[in-house]
Parts: structure tokens; C-alpha cells; sequence
């Protein structure tokens, strides 16, 4: 096992009141360690000197709950594409290295603490039409709704998204069209989601806007940091759904 | 407090179906007025306050994370099982339930199971209605698979990423429920104690994790859905955050914890590599369908692997031990979790794992490249097929269905498992112990009620792969909306509780007082390295294989590892912030208390049934050999005092529609 001498400049923020800045540690890692056992060891070495440990989100450390939210040397989630920052292991750094961690930078992310930030704008944009409106126990035999293999698959690559905002980190904008047309293709491509296409594009987007996230200049950095990779062609579907929903749509959002 | 399962009566097949017809309605109008706190928000949670909320009750619902979408049923991989049986390949209700019963080692009650399997099917309709992209056939029509030890294809999936669809699918639901008012969320909220009133659970105790903030939140009744508590071992594929809290301050208001011995290691997990490791990584069981078990014969071999001086590819074929194979023809590489992850633990104390610390076996997938490969050159029409094009062919089929896994393991391992041999080790999983609840669903408390993964019911022993999705969703969609209405339909004319009443300031006080005597301890070890030793001592006496001494060893080093976490573990900060290190040593108190209860509890069980292997009690081919006689009992615990030896509770198990057999896989 090789081991790493490595110099971090952590974001450190008191809360959403404060002002923050880097602060420096050195720290001794393993090649083999993910990006968040490495911040673990740190954390492990403040408590022994009784500072505050560094405050990041983290959970499933699998690249699937989307709690992690880190900007590594400017890029969300690190270097490595198509990984979430649990899974991006410290052998794609040298030895000697300087790393620069900071939190998911936006208007509608604000920091709470070091490496936390509030992601609840996205839940809003959920709740604003992000879902089937189905009650249980209404539905019919699964089977009764043949879809076919193409489109079920279309929908599942945009229903892979898992909702950590390293698109709108990734943005110069800070938009949130990919996380937000994700959800509006997964929905609107399958049947069940048709009969209310034209209502959630026009609520989502809205919601969207509400909430402080920038506009699309097709800078296309959201899909390169994207960790499960989805494609920039989601934001291009919903806008002809929105423009289209837009002209024929009889309601007003 | 009652002690009763309250399974209906009649026959098994129509219990569910009349108590439906015959139970206590809630009429709309009332339901407006009744209040329901629903904990956790993980696929059981999330259904149950979905779908109470539309119903028309008043729910509140709450998470310790920043979003409902966060709970760790997003990381369940491989599928759901239901009895469909649209593969008419002779899968019914009663043999799902048949099947769960015989996997659970036949430690279940058997009125849930059957419960279980009959809801089965609705789960899949709703979850379709909802827009969860299940896995399809060229025909538009679902897919579906076999998986975890059983013998017809029920189990529906997508790609490998089943939990994550699911969950999305119930957190729409519920974000739909949010935006009507009807569910008022509560993210970043972790619930710290339970308030009864006249006995009966009427409301909890909230910490709001941003502003360290204590709430006092009344309700009717108390629905919890917080998971299992795998953590205890500090090392498990759970999510960092998965803890016991919720149900661990319900026991020390009167809940009873059921069969906490009842572990689920996982077979097949990417082995540790090291001392920093806080979390261990599911490979997916369906990986089993086509990769193959083995170990170097010779230790020779085995040592020359872990010296780094050879690799699985240099082991020639007779020199490889397929053990699951050789030990068990007839199932083999698919025998269930517990027989495979035993099997594994065997062959590495034997001298023969492959990874430097010992502990790893091979899951090798060359044989699936070339029979893969084989078969797409034929249906190619490739007349004589060089080795290369089989291999390339059979390595894309491979690709296709295990991509994402394959993917990921090379993230975390640096190796490429499509020419280097996988490496596995088992490691713990799921719970299948928990609070004790009767048919309702309600623990012994009145009012307060468990579902999922959090409560002990319909998995015995062990649990089957892709039943953990199933009944969590069962519980949530379609069983609390029934049964809570029972409990209600008591309390329509009881007003509001008043939060600032007695009861509440009471808990709210104990809750205070108990975080800042964990601040002031202000000692010199952090609460990780209290959590890592705790692991270190459940994995090496309570993990794989279990004996007296040990248990009793580890009950004593349990105990003393805790007095010195009350004298010595520093955290710094205070109460009134985010404080991620007062969050962690709150649970890790708790997972110092139930470790010592898990340990107790299979010193008492001297059998062995799935998930609990005693060595002394195991067949002469080390088997587990199960006790009907003396042991056909749920374990339920009662622990309000840590300074007692807990209370056991036994609820006999009948069993009168299955008959109790030997499992056997051979």
C-alpha cells in the first residue's frame, strides 16, 4: 500500500452567517482510500487535537443517495468522471498534491456549514409536479401497460439521477435544467406520465425559477460532472415540451 | 402492556381478506381531525405517510436527512419479489409464502408471510402506475428473474438499481402529499424520544440537526419506519448514518425488541482494505446467477495470492475449490445468503482466502464469459469462433446485465473484474430482528406502531434476497393504511395533545439532559473510534458463528467498552448547532446498549436457524441445527433499565399450515 503526503485546502464556515475561508491541513493518506475515508482520517486527527471536525454530507458511499456534495479542485465530485465523490478513490491523486475542497457553489444552495449545503430546492422542484398522481391502490395490473423496451430504457437513464446538484454546481449559470428535465423525461416519456406532460413541464420549470436557479446557455458542463452521467438531449426534450405545452396548454401556472 | 400477535382467525389463506372486511372504518370527516407522526421516510416510510396522507389523515413525517429521497432503501440493488407468477412458471402466493417461511428457517409468523405474499402483486401494479421503470421484454411486458435461492423467476428489478426506482417512485408520492398540505415534512429531524401519555404512544421528541433545537411534535399515534441497525457492527453495507435511535429510545419506554440476534451477512461484498474503513460495499447477490465461488485447493496457492505473487489466473481449473459446488450440488453458487456467507467464513479460516488480510474468496465469472459468448456466436452464425471473439461477445452479454457493479467495483478496487477474478467477503447487511409488533403492526405500546426493516416480522431466521423491498412496501402501502385505521377508529373523539402538556416537557427535559451529559463528558477518544471497537466485538463473537464463551465474553467487553465511552469520549461542540459528532455519539450510546441485548439474546437461542449459526449446535456434515422443540419462539425483550438483566417475552410460533422441515440445499 502506497501511502500519500497531501496538503488540503478545506472551505471551513462557521454557518449561512458567517464568512469562510480555506483553511490548510496536511494529512497522510492511502492510495486505496475513498475521497470521504480520507476526510474521515482528518476528522479523526481535529477531534484528537480538539478542534471542530469539517462538517460534509455523506451516507450511502455506494454513488446512489446523493447526499455527497463537494467541489475537488473545482470540479463537483473531483476528477473522475461519472463518480460521485464516495467513490472517487484517493490513487487518482500523487503523492505531494495540493487538493481544494469546497462546498456546491449557488444562489439556491446556500452554505449551512463547511461542506453542507441546502439542497431543498430540489425537493420543492419534486413537489411542484415531479410525480404520477396516483393514489394506492388504484392501479391496474402492471402488465396491462405494455411499454416498449426503448422507451422504458430512455425513461430509466433519466430516472437514474439521484439528486446531488453537481449539475448546478457544474454550471456557470447555476442552473438546475438537468436535474429538473431529468425528472420531467422520466415521467413524460412513459404512458402513465402522459396525461399530465404538459401540467408538470410547466410547473417544474416555474418552480425552477422560483427558486433562484439560473438559465440554460448550453455550457454542458452539468452533463460532463453529472455522476450517473445523464445526457444533456433531457434539457433539449423538455424545452419543445415546455414551449409546446407553453402554446396548448389551457391552464395558467 | 399486551403480549398477544393478534393474528385474526380463520383460514390462513383468508385471514387477510376478512380482516379488511370486517375491521373498524375511520369516516373521512374524522380522519381530518386525527394525527399521525410517521419516523423515516425510507421505502416503508415514505408509503405509509403517502398514502395515510391521502387518505385524509394529518401526517407528519420526518427524516434525519436532507431530503426525504436520501433513505438508504435507495441503495437496495437487486429487484422485488412478487407472485405474479406472469412467467407461468408454477409461482403462486402460497409459494412465495411457502418459500419466505422455509427461507426464514421457519423463526416467522406465519399469518404475516402470508400477508406479505398476498400484497405482493399490488406492490408491482402501483409501483408501475407510479412511472418505476421496471426492467421490460422486446414485448413491452415485465421482466423478471430468479434470485436468492429460489426456483421460479418472481423477482422484478431495474438494472441494478431496484431500491433506488422504488423509493423515487414512493418519494413522488409522498412529495405529491407534501404539496397538497396533506404531509408536513420534517427533513433534518432526528427523533430522540417517545412521549406516552396514559400509556398509549401520543407524540416524540425532534431534534432539528441545523439548529441543534429541541421540538415537541403531538400526534394520535406513532408510526416508525427507521431501518435496521446492522451498524451495531460498525462495519456493514448500511449507510453511514442507518442507527437504532428511534427504536432503541421506544424500548426504554416499554417497546419490546425482538430476535435481535438475527443477522443477515451478506455473501458477497468487496472484502476491507484497511483500518480507515467506516463502510463496506454490497456487490449484488444477482451476481451469483452467473459468477462462481472459489478458493485456491492448496494454501500454498492461497499464500502466494495473498504474497501478491500470484493471481486467480494463475490457478489452473483442478487446482480451485468451487466449495459452494462441491458442498451443495443441488443449488450451489445460488444457496441462500446465510449457507453461502458461512461457507466463505469456513474456507478462509481453513488458510485459503486470497486477500492480504485473509479474509476474501474469489466470485469468478470466466465460465458465464464463454458459455455467453458461445451462445451469441451461435446465434450469430459464427461458424469455428476464435477464443477471442467467445471471450469479447460473452464479455459484453456480462456487461449488459452486471455493468454498473462491474463499474463500480473497479472504482473502489483499482482492479478490472472482467479479466481479474472478482473478491468477495461476506459482511453484515440487514436485520431481521427488531421490534416486536402483532399482526397490526403495533408493538406493545399502544399506538405506536414499526414497520420495514425496523420491525421483526415476516423474515424469520434469514431473510431472501429481494424481500427486504417487498415488505417494507407491503407495510407501507397496504398494510398500515388498514391496520392504523383499527387504532383510530378508538380515538375519534379524543381532541389534540397538547405539546406543552406535562409529558411532553418531561421527555423533552430527559432528551436535553441526556445530550449534554454526553458533552460534558469531555474526554479524550473520539466516538468513531468507541464505534469501530464496539464493531470489532460483535463481528468476532456475535458475527458468522456464534459460541457460549464468546458470548459471554463479548456481553462483558460490551459492558466495560461502554463505562469507558461515559468517561472518556470527547465531542466538541454544543448542543445548540449542527453538530454531526453529537449526533453520532447519541447513536453509538444506543448501539452500545443493544449490542449487549443482541448478545444476551443468542446466548439464550442454543440452536442454530439462518442468520444465528451456534457452534455447538450444528450437524456433523457443520450444518445448523435448528430446535423446534425448545426454540419455535419469537425472543421479544424488555430493557427500560440498563443496570437489569433484560426481561425475555416468548411468543410461541404455530405453525399449522406449513410443516416444519430441515432447509437443505444439497
Amino acid at each position: 500500500m502506497s501511502d500519500m503526503n497531501l496538503t488540503l485546502k478545506v472551505w471551513r464556515q462557521k454557518n449561512n452567517q458567517s464568512k469562510g475561508s480555506l483553511e490548510t491541513y496536511k494529512i497522510l493518506a492511502s492510495e486505496h482510500m475513498s475521497f470521504l475515508e480520507m476526510l474521515d482520517v482528518l476528522n479523526e486527527q481535529l477531534i484528537q487535537e480538539k478542534k471542530e471536525p469539517l462538517a460534509f454530507e455523506h451516507d450511502c458511499r455506494e454513488w446512489i443517495c446523493g447526499a455527497c456534495s463537494m467541489v475537488i479542485n473545482g470540479q463537483p465530485h473531483g476528477p473522475q468522471r461519472g463518480t460521485t465523490t464516495c467513490q472517487l478513490h484517493m490513487r487518482q491523486f500523487k503523492d505531494g498534491d495540493t487538493i481544494v475542497v469546497e462546498p456546491f457553489r449557488a444562489k439556491a444552495f446556500p452554505v449551512i456549514k463547511d461542506l453542507v449545503v441546502d439542497r431543498s430546492a430540489f425537493d420543492r422542484i419534486i413537489q411542484s409536479g415531479g410525480f404520477i398522481s396516483v393514489n394506492t391502490g388504484q392501479a391496474v395490473d402492471g402488465n396491462s401497460i405494455p411499454i416498449d423496451k426503448d422507451t422504458a430504457s430512455a425513461a430509466f437513464d433519466a430516472a437514474t439521477c439521484i439528486g446531488c446538484g453537481a449539475c448546478v454546481a457544474a454550471c456557470p449559470n447555476a442552473s438546475a435544467m438537468l436535474f429538473t428535465s431529468a425528472k420531467v423525461s422520466h415521467l413524460n416519456q412513459l404512458p402513465q406520465g402522459k396525461l399530465e406532460a404538459k401540467q408538470r413541464v410547466l410547473n417544474m420549470v416555474s418552480q425552477m425559477d422560483e427558486e433562484g436557479f439560473g438559465l440554460c446557455s448550453n455550457v454542458t458542463a452539468c452533463e460532463a460532472e453529472c455522476p450517473k452521467e445523464i445526457s444533456v438531449e433531457n434539457i433539449a426534450r423538455m424545452n419543445r415540451e415546455y414551449i409546446g405545452a407553453s402554446l396548448t396548454s389551457d391552464k395558467f401556472v | 402492556m399486551g403480549f398477544e400477535g393478534k393474528v385474526p382467525q380463520g383460514d390462513l389463506a383468508t385471514k387477510w381478506v376478512n380482516y379488511r372486511g370486517s375491521m373498524p372504518l375511520v369516516a373521512p370527516n374524522n380522519k381530518r381531525r386525527l394525527d399521525v407522526i410517521v419516523v423515516g421516510t425510507g421505502l416503508a416510510g415514505a408509503a405509509a405517510a403517502a398514502t395515510l396522507g391521502e387518505l385524509g389523515y394529518n401526517v407528519k413525517c420526518f427524516t434525519f436527512h436532507d431530503s426525504p429521497r436520501r433513505a438508504h432503501s435507495i441503495a437496495a440493488q437487486g429487484g422485488i419479489n412478487a407472485a405474479k407468477n406472469y412467467q407461468n412458471d408454477g409461482d403462486s402466493v402460497y409459494r412465495l409464502f411457502y418459500d419466505t417461511v422455509k427461507g426464514g428457517d421457519y423463526r416467522s409468523r406465519e399469518a404475516n408471510v402470508h400477508r406479505l405474499a398476498e400484497v405482493s402483486v399490488e406492490i408491482i401494479d402501483q409501483a408501475v402506475a407510479q412511472g418505476v421503470p421496471f426492467a421490460r421484454e422486446y414485448g413491452g411486458l415485465l421482466a423478471n428473474r430468479s434470485f436468492g435461492g429460489v426456483q421460479v423467476s418472481r423477482t422484478f428489478y431495474a438494472r441494478g438499481q431496484t431500491g433506488q426506482q422504488l423509493l423515487i417512485g414512493a418519494y413522488q408520492a409522498l412529495s405529491r402529499q407534501i404539496s397538497r398540505g396533506s404531509v408536513k415534512m420534517y427533513n433534518r429531524h432526528e427523533m430522540l424520544d417517545l412521549v406516552k401519555i396514559d400509556g398509549k404512544a401520543r407524540g416524540i421528541i425532534a431534534r432539528n440537526l441545523l439548529t441543534g433545537e429541541l421540538e415537541r411534535h403531538a400526534a394520535h399515534c406513532v408510526i416508525l419506519a427507521t431501518g435496521g441497525y446492522g451498524n451495531v457492527f460498525y462495519l456493514s453495507t448500511n449507510a453511514m448514518g442507518s442507527n437504532v435511535s428511534a427504536g432503541w429510545r421506544v424500548v426504554k419506554r416499554g417497546a419490546y425488541f425482538a430476535n435481535p440476534c438475527y443477522t443477515q451477512i451478506h455473501p458477497t461484498c468487496i472484502p476491507q482494505s484497511g483500518e480507515y474503513q467506516s463502510k463496506l460495499t454490497l456487490m449484488s447477490e444477482s451476481l451469483r446467477n452467473d459468477g462462481r465461488v472459489w478458493v485456491p485447493k492448496t494454501k500454498e496457492d492461497a499464500i502466494a495470492i495473498r504474497e501478491g505473487k500470484k493471481t486467480g489466473l494463475d490457478i489452473p481449473e483442478e487446482a480451485r475449490d468451487y466449495y459452494l459446488e462441491r458442498r451443495y450440488p443441488a443449488f450451489g453458487n445460488l444457496v441462500p445468503r446465510d449457507v453461502a456467507s458461512r461457507a466463505a467464513k469456513i474456507a478462509c479460516d481453513e488458510g485459503n482466502g486470497i486477500v492480504p488480510t485473509g479474509k476474501g474468496v474469489f466470485l469468478d465469472f470466466s465460465s458465464a464469459v464463454q458459455r455467453y459468448g458461445k451462445s451469441q456466436a451461435f446465434s450469430k452464425g459464427l461458424k469455428n469462433p476464435d477464443a477471442k471473439t467467445i471471450t469479447e461477445l460473452g464479455t459484453k452479454v456480462v456487461e449488459e446485465k452486471y455493468g454498473n457493479l462491474f463499474e463500480m467495483y473497479e472504482k473502489i478496487t483499482g482492479e478490472n473484474p472482467y479479466v481479474m477474478p472478482m473478491k468477495i467477503y461476506p459482511a453484515v447487511h440487514y436485520t431481521m430482528g427488531g421490534l416486536w409488533v402483532d399482526y397490526h403492526l403495533e408493538t406493545n405500546i399502544p399506538g405506536l406502531f414499526c414497520l420495514g426493516e425496523a420491525n421483526f416480522s415476516d423474515h424469520g431466521a434469514n431473510r431472501l434476497g429481494a424481500s427486504a423491498l417487498m415488505q417494507g412496501l407491503a407495510d407501507g402501502y397496504f398494510v398500515i393504511p388498514y391496520t392504523v385505521g383499527t387504532f383510530l377508529s378508538k380515538e375519534i373523539r379524543t381532541p389534540k395533545f397538547d405539546p406543552d402538556g406535562p409529558e411532553f416537557m418531561q421527555a423533552e427535559a430527559d432528551v436535553s439532559n441526556r445530550l449534554q451529559n454526553l458533552l460534558d463528558i469531555q474526554g479524550n477518544q473520539s466516538v468513531e473510534s468507541f464505534h469501530r471497537r464496539l464493531g470489532k466485538i460483535m463481528w468476532e463473537y456475535c458475527g458468522m458463528a456464534r459460541n457460549e464463551e464468546g458470548l459471554i465474553k463479548a456481553r462483558k467487553m460490551i459492558r466495560e467498552l461502554r463505562e469507558e465511552f461515559y468517561k472518556d469520549v470527547f465531542i466538541p461542540g454544543t448542543q445548540e448547532e449542527f453538530n454531526s459528532e453529537l449526533e453520532k455519539a447519541a447513536r453509538v450510546a444506543d448501539f452500545l446498549e443493544l449490542g449487549e441485548l443482541f448478545a444476551v439474546d443468542a446466548l439464550d437461542r442454543k440452536e442454530s436457524c439462518g442468520g444465528h449459526f451456534r457452534e455447538e449446535y450444528q450437524t456433523e456434515e457443520g450444518e445448523a441445527r435448528r430446535r423446534d422443540d425448545e426454540y419455535a419462539y419469537v425472543a421479544a425483550w424488555e430493557w427500560t433499565d440498563t443496570d437489569q438483566d433484560p426481561t425475555l417475552h416468548k411468543e410461541e410460533l404455530e405453525f399449522k399450515d406449513i410443516e416444519l422441515k430441515t432447509r437443505s440445499y444439497k
